[in-house]
């Protein structure tokens, strides 16, 4: 056995990397560390014109410090306040990888709350932009602790829209891509629903099944690559102090 | 013309039962010297509009909401705010409409419009239909598409927090984004306005771009100054989110002990 140098964490984020590959010129919304960070790798290697946000009213040409905003630094080139936030999700040029506290296998994803929503058992932040953001445009999620309580039969609110409600005006612009979590990269079969893209190196098929509420078959799945030393680098530039790590610590 | 208003005058101009909208974001900008003389009074049953933030958790423990209508409620730097989850899972709000935050803003641009709805796409398919019975859709006159009715939301009042504005209500924000207070105070029938400078007209763009001037005064009705009036949430570039203090929140809002929130809420208040 080799000795393992690559962190879960960097597989992780070059995994996020490559679902905005082929994205094009739109606005990437990144919510988590990993996923903050994959953006800007996709950015800096495979995907140059897509434009990076400064998780308040910029959209930024050179990224500020991770999880800081454009006053701790980079260079703004456009003003995106939340009111032009809204009409940029309706016009389709905009790329999403929110989080997930509840996902099914057809892709409902929820944020809103866990029981019956008249009374929640757990009250979370509320469905926010989700249900916007699925009708209108690519979203993937990004789950970094992935276990059966959050891939589940079914969700308690339909926040984010799965394949199977994608019907009419709100199949129209509805493209979900991935789910990318702490064990492997999912994506979606032809009826929509979720499949095993590649499971992380050194996970095995049986502890993705052990850890996901539905059936899921990762015995031929292939192995999430792993980033290569230029994409390291840029890693390790963008996130010097290793928050990604804590997000997503050696299991 | 002069809308001055003194900070303890401010509930005189409130009732209990009334639709209040509330400006800012999250805990950004949020009117807490306003939200303060609510939580004051005896003023309760309330409908409160609003991306929320601990204006909604304070209000929410205090019982004086009836109604929410929210996209969110969030602390930002902290996810959730634990007065508000706490109200909603012990049935401490009778009565909520979830949206989508896009939904959120069609709903406040169609009562500023005076418009019974406004179509989005935003909400089909996901469970915010169901958890607003009463929400329709319409069939485009055009096409075979069909779009959320957002019906247009109309607010009593509306309570903003600002930079800097003149004694006529003219008012103006220095920071990086203005959030939706200018639809706010258009949505609302009668406006109340807390700034952290009462300046002269001049002044105000003596400093500034004249874009900064979001808000006209014939959408104002009182002006109050209100220095650190959004304390703790962010005021750009006056100030910026008190941390420490709204960890300070957080703490005495999760304790299992009332004692501890008892306690936070007198020094606060």
């Amino acid at each position: 056995m080799t000795l393992q140098t690559i962190s879960r964490a960097d597989v992780c984020v070059a995994a996020v990397s490559d679902a905005f590959k082929g994205s094009g010129e739109v606005l990437a919304h990144a919510v988590g560390i990993v996923p903050a960070i994959g953006v800007r790798l996709a950015k800096a290697t495979h995907t140059p014109e897509l434009a990076l946000s400064d998780g308040e009213a910029f959209m930024m040409a050179e990224a500020p410090p991770l999880l800081k905003t454009a006053a701790a630094g980079g260079v703004p080139e456009a003003w995106v306040p939340f009111r032009s936030i809204f009409d940029i999700v309706a016009s389709g040029r905009r790329h999403s990888m929110m989080g997930a506290s509840q996902i099914d296998r057809h892709g409902n994803q929820n944020i809103s709350s866990i029981g019956d929503w008249r009374q929640p058992k757990r009250q979370l932040i509320g469905v926010r932009g989700a249900p916007g953001n699925t009708v209108n445009h690519r979203v993937d999620y990004w789950v970094a602790k992935h276990s059966a309580r959050i891939f589940v039969d079914s969700v308690d609110v339909a926040s984010g829209v799965g394949n199977d409600r994608a019907v009419g005006t709100a199949g129209r612009f509805h493209d979900l891509g991935v789910v990318v979590t702490n064990l492997a990269v999912f994506g979606y079969d032809e009826n929509g629903l979720i499949k095993v893209n590649s499971i992380h190196p050194g996970v095995t098929p049986e502890e993705l099944q052990e850890a996901t509420g539905f059936p899921i078959d990762a015995t031929d799945a292939p192995l999430t690559r792993e980033p290569t030393e230029e994409e390291l680098k840029i890693i390790s530039a963008e996130d010097p102090k290793g928050l990604r790590h804590r997000e997503v610590p050696e299991s | 013309m002069d809308k001055t208003l003194a900070l303890t005058e401010v509930t005189s101009q409130l009732e209990s039962g009334m639709t209040i909208g509330i400006g800012g974001w999250g805990s950004r900008r949020k009117p807490m010297a306003l939200v303060k003389e609510i939580l004051r009074s005896d003023i309760t049953d309330l409908t409160v509009v609003a991306f929320g933030g601990p204006d909604v958790g304070l209000l929410a423990r205090a019982g004086k909401i009836r109604k929410l209508v929210y996209g969110f409620v969030s602390l930002d730097s902290i996810p959730l705010d634990p007065n508000f989850t706490r109200a909603r899972e012990r049935g401490g709000i009778p009565e909520t409409s979830e949206y989508d935050e896009g939904m959120f803003v069609a709903g406040l641009r169609a009562g500023a419009n005076r418009l019974s709805f406004q179509p989005i796409r935003a909400g089909l398919g996901s469970d915010v239909m169901a958890m607003n019975p009463d929400l329709k859709t319409v069939k485009s006159p055009y096409d075979e598409e069909e779009y959320v009715a957002v019906p247009g939301l109309r607010l009593d009042v509306s309570l903003i927090h600002l930079n800097r504005a003149d004694a006529a209500g003219n008012g103006q924000y220095l920071g990086p984004d203005p959030y939706f207070d200018d639809l706010f105070a258009m949505a609302a029938d009668r406006t109340i306005m807390s700034v952290e400078q009462i300046v002269s007209t001049d002044d105000l763009t003596a400093k500034a771009p004249p874009q900064s001037l979001l808000v006209p005064r014939i959408f104002v009705n009182h002006v109050v100054e209100a220095p650190g009036g959004a304390h703790f949430t962010s005021c750009e570039p006056d100030y910026g989110r008190d941390e420490d203090f709204q960890k300070t929140y957080v703490a005495a809002a999760k304790s299992d002990a009332d004692s501890d929130w008892t306690e936070f809420e007198e020094r606060y208040l």
